[in-house]
């Protein structure tokens, strides 16, 4: 059996709602269970990955440092559409440094994070079997 | 529910996992590892360090793969398998471990 290629797409700001939580739990779930998974961030799902987020003022748990976790999960593809990232006045140094550990190069670090545009995104959900949005 | 440590009463859930992170002190990891009949040893303590490190920086506890790679890159390729860790956890590495390090049960893990 060939193993089915996933594709988590978050459009949803942080916070707010518990849509990113949920997303990235089912994530780490799913990879953990060796599924073969990627990640698309979109619209305002782009800000789940800005750097130097602080919830002190909303009681809200700060979850942003997991993502970094990702890349021990064997999650080393993570799509951040480039038009929301302008649309929003970002660029890749407003998100975080995510990287995964190469282990047959001696452990080299890659980085996770790829731009991507409108037609790239759709390539990106045609190759995949199933496409989650949260 | 809770646990005694040295006089003072430390909250749990059902299942006897800590309710505050900072509720944790090396004293309760001895009584919580009692309560798994676990005797807790330095190659005990490596692992359960490592997983305090691990949720202080990531704010996860690893699932159990994640956790024996770790292990690996960190103390050594011999302690990187799940052999070594079921020796010392008998009961799944990542629940029991876990409960000792006092962090919240990971979620779907053994």
């Amino acid at each position: 059996m060939t193993q089915k290629k996933f594709l988590y797409v978050n459009r949803k700001a942080p916070y707010g709602t518990v849509y990113a939580l949920e997303s990235l739990e089912v994530v780490l779930i799913g990879a953990a269970f060796e599924q073969d998974v990627r990640l698309l961030f979109m619209d305002d799902g782009v800000f789940q990955l800005a750097k130097g987020q602080d919830t002190a003022g909303i009681d809200n748990k700060n979850f942003s440092p997991t993502y970094s976790a990702l890349g021990d999960y064997e999650v080393t593809k993570i799509y951040v559409d480039k038009q929301s990232l302008e649309e929003r006045g970002m660029s890749l140094d407003d998100l975080q440094h995510l990287v995964w550990e190469d282990e047959d190069d001696d452990w080299a670090e890659r980085d996770s994070i790829v731009l991507v545009d409108r037609s790239e995104i759709k390539e990106i959900m045609e190759e995949n079997d199933v496409v989650l949005s949260f | 529910m809770g646990i005694n440590v040295g006089g003072t009463e430390l909250e749990t859930d059902e299942e006897g996992y800590l309710l505050n992170l900072n509720d944790w002190t090396r004293d309760a990891a001895e009584e919580l590892a009692k309560s798994e009949s676990i005797e807790m040893t330095e190659s005990h303590w490596e692992v359960i360090d490592f997983l305090r490190e691990y949720y202080d920086e990531y704010q996860i506890a690893p699932a159990v793969r994640v956790l024996t790679k770790a292990i690996g890159k960190k103390l050594g390729k011999e302690k990187g398998n799940s052999k070594y860790l079921y020796e010392l956890f008998p009961y799944g590495p990542a629940k029991q471990a876990c409960k000792v390090a006092g962090l919240p049960k990971p979620t779907g893990c053994i």
